[in-house]
C-alpha cells in the first residue's frame, strides 16, 4: 500500500444504502433457516416423548395456509378499496377548485403519515359491528373492518402515486390537448391518464407488497389470520420453545414466496419504463 | 360577434400581459387578414410566444382585446373550446401524444371534440399525413419518429380540426438543420393554399420567403412591421437594424 503513488482518485459518490431488492437467495436463506432450526431442535430433543418439529409443522400447515389465504384476501380487498378511493383522492388534488385540492391534500397527508396500526385500531373501534339501513342489516365482521383500516393508508399512498404520475407528465401535453379543444375531462382521460398508467404501475405494486406484509397487523386486533393461528398453534403444542423459530421462519418463507415474484415483476417494469417516454 | 370577410380574421389591439412584475407585452396590436401569413420575429424574451399564446387563450392577458373570426378572446365569458376549434397551434416541442400512433394523434380531436364519424376521420387523417409527406408512417409512434416527422404529424393533427387560423410557435427551433427544411416546406405549402398563418420564427430566409407581412418585436412592443421586401431591405428602426445585423 505504501508504495502506491499518490494519485488523485476519481471522486465517486460514497456508496449509500441502496433500496432493498429481494433476491432469490433471500428465500433460500429463509428455507435453510426453517430446515436448520427444525433439524437442530429435533437433534437436541431426540428420543423425547414429543413429536418432531417437522411433524408438527406438517400437521399444522393446512390450517396455517388457510390463515395465510385470509391474509391474501384481506390484502386484495384493502388494495381494491384503497386504489379506488386513492384514484379519486389523487384526481381531487389536480382539481381546478382550490378548496377541493386543499381538502384532498389534507386527507392524503393525514392518512399517509399516520401509523398503519393506529389507523387499523381506529377502524376497528370506530366502525360499528353492523350497519342498519332500514330493515337491511349488514354485519361488519372484524376482518372487514381490518380491510377498511388497511385501505385507508393504501388510499393515501395511491393518491400520492396518482398525483405524482400526473405531475410528471410534461405540461406541453396539457397545452397540446387544450389547443385541440379537448375538454378538461377529455384531456385527463384520453391523454394524461393513459400515459400515467405505466408510471403508476411499479409504485402501485410496491405498495401492494408492503400492504401484504402489513396484513399481519390484523392479528393484533383479533382477526384470525396467519399470525393469530401461529400463536394458537404454538399454544396447542404446549408452548414448546423449539417450535418457535421454525414455525415463524416457515410463515416468513410463505410471505417471501408470495412477494418475491411481485417484486421481480415490479423491478422489470421499472426498468422498462425508466428509459422510454 | 360574427366575422365578415372584409374584416381581419385576427385583430389584436393594445394587448398587455405581465408575469408578476415583468410586463412582457406592453400594448401590442396587429391585424391579420384571411389567408394572410405573418411572421413575428425578434430577440428572445421579446414576448413573441406569449403573444401567440394569447391568441388561442393559452395565456390570459390583462388589457386590450383580441378577436379571432368574430370570437372575443378578451371576453371573460369566452368559450375557449369554440375558440380552439377555430385556431390550430403547433408547438416548438411538437407535443404529440406519445401513447398514440401518428394516425391516432391526428384522429383523436376530430372524433372526440367535433364528434365526426370515425370512418370519415380516418380517411382524412390518411390524406393529411400524405399531405405532410408521411405516407407509410401512419402507424409509427412518436418515439419512433424523427423530430421533423413528429412536427409534421403535429401540423397534420392541427389541420384535422379544419382551423381558420394556424399558430406556429418556433416550430423549427428544436429541430436539426436537415429536418427544418421538410417542416418549412410543409408550412409553405399551407401558406400557398391560403391558410391563415401566424408564425413566430427565427428562420429569416423562410420569413422573407413565405410571409405577407413581418412584425418585429422587442421588449414587449412591436417596433416596426412591413412587407418582407421592405422590411429586410430598409429596416427603419435602429433596433431592427441591430437585430437583423446580428442574425443575417
Amino acid at each position: 500500500m505504501a508504495s502506491e503513488l499518490p494519485v488523485l482518485l476519481p471522486i465517486a459518490a460514497p456508496p449509500g444504502p441502496s433500496a432493498f431488492r429481494p433476491r432469490a437467495w433471500h428465500g433460500l436463506a429463509l428455507a435453510a433457516l426453517v430446515l436448520l432450526s427444525a433439524g437442530i431442535a429435533d437433534a437436541q430433543g431426540a428420543g423425547a416423548a414429543r413429536s418432531s418439529v417437522f411433524a408438527a409443522l406438517a400437521k399444522w400447515t393446512p390450517l396455517l395456509l388457510r390463515g395465510f389465504g385470509f391474509n391474501i384476501l384481506i390484502s386484495f380487498a384493502a388494495m381494491a378499496i384503497g386504489t379506488a378511493l386513492g384514484m379519486v383522492l389523487g384526481l381531487c388534488q389536480i382539481s381546478l377548485l382550490p378548496p377541493v385540492r386543499r381538502i384532498a391534500w389534507a386527507i392524503m397527508q393525514f392518512f399517509r403519515n399516520a401509523p398503519w396500526l393506529v389507523l387499523l385500531f381506529f377502524a376497528m373501534f370506530m366502525l360499528p359491528f353492523q350497519i342498519r339501513i332500514g330493515s337491511l342489516v349488514i354485519p361488519l365482521p372484524d376482518w372487514l373492518k381490518a380491510v377498511f383500516g388497511l385501505a385507508l393508508p393504501v388510499m393515501a399512498n395511491v393518491g400520492e402515486i396518482v398525483r405524482g404520475a400526473i405531475g410528471s407528465i410534461a405540461s406541453g401535453q396539457w397545452e397540446a390537448a387544450e389547443s385541440l379543444a379537448f375538454t378538461r375531462r377529455q384531456q385527463l382521460w384520453s391523454i394524461i391518464l393513459p400515459q400515467c398508467i405505466k408510471r403508476m404501475l411499479p409504485p402501485w405494486m410496491n405498495l401492494y407488497a408492503i400492504l401484504t406484509m402489513a396484513t399481519v397487523l390484523a392479528s393484533i386486533v383479533g382477526v384470525t389470520e396467519v399470525m393469530t393461528l401461529a400463536s394458537q398453534v404454538e399454544a396447542a403444542e404446549g408452548g414448546r420453545t423449539d417450535l418457535l423459530t421454525p414455525l415463524y421462519a416457515w410463515i416468513l418463507l410463505w410471505f417471501f414466496l408470495y412477494s418475491y415474484p411481485i417484486a421481480r415483476l415490479t423491478q422489470r417494469l421499472e426498468r422498462r419504463y425508466a428509459v422510454r417516454i | 360577434m360574427s366575422w365578415t370577410p372584409d374584416r381581419p380574421i385576427v385583430e389584436v389591439a393594445d394587448v398587455h400581459k405581465s408575469f408578476g412584475h415583468v410586463e412582457v407585452l406592453k400594448g401590442v396590436s396587429l391585424d391579420v387578414a384571411k389567408s394572410e401569413v405573418i411572421c413575428i420575429i425578434g430577440p428572445s424574451g421579446s414576448g413573441k410566444s406569449t403573444l401567440i399564446r394569447c391568441i388561442n387563450a393559452l395565456t390570459p392577458f390583462e388589457r386590450g382585446s383580441i378577436r379571432v373570426a368574430g370570437i372575443e378572446v378578451h371576453d371573460p365569458k369566452l368559450d375557449k373550446l369554440e375558440l380552439r376549434r377555430r385556431v390550430g397551434m403547433v408547438f416548438q416541442q411538437y407535443n404529440l401524444f406519445p401513447h398514440r400512433t401518428a394516425l391516432q394523434n391526428v384522429m383523436m380531436a376530430p372524433i372526440q371534440v367535433l364528434g365526426q364519424k370515425r370512418k370519415a376521420v380516418e380517411k382524412r387523417a390518411y390524406a393529411l399525413l400524405a399531405k405532410v409527406r408521411l405516407q407509410g408512417r401512419e402507424h409509427a409512434y412518436p418515439g419512433e419518429m424523427s423530430g421533423g416527422q413528429q412536427q409534421r404529424v403535429a401540423i397534420a393533427r392541427s389541420l384535422a380540426m379544419n382551423p381558420d387560423v394556424m399558430l406556429f410557435d418556433e416550430v423549427t427551433s428544436a429541430l436539426d438543420p436537415e429536418t427544418v427544411k421538410e417542416v418549412l416546406a410543409t408550412i409553405k405549402q399551407l401558406a400557398d393554399e391560403g391558410m391563415t398563418c401566424i408564425l413566430v420564427t427565427h428562420e429569416m430566409r423562410f420569413a422573407r420567403d413565405v410571409a405577407d407581412h413581418i412584425y418585429f418585436t422587442d421588449r414587449g412592443v412591436i417596433v416596426e412591421h412591413a412587407p418582407p421586401e421592405e422590411f429586410f431591405a430598409n429596416p427603419r428602426d435602429p433596433r431592427t437594424r441591430e437585430f437583423l445585423g446580428q442574425v443575417l
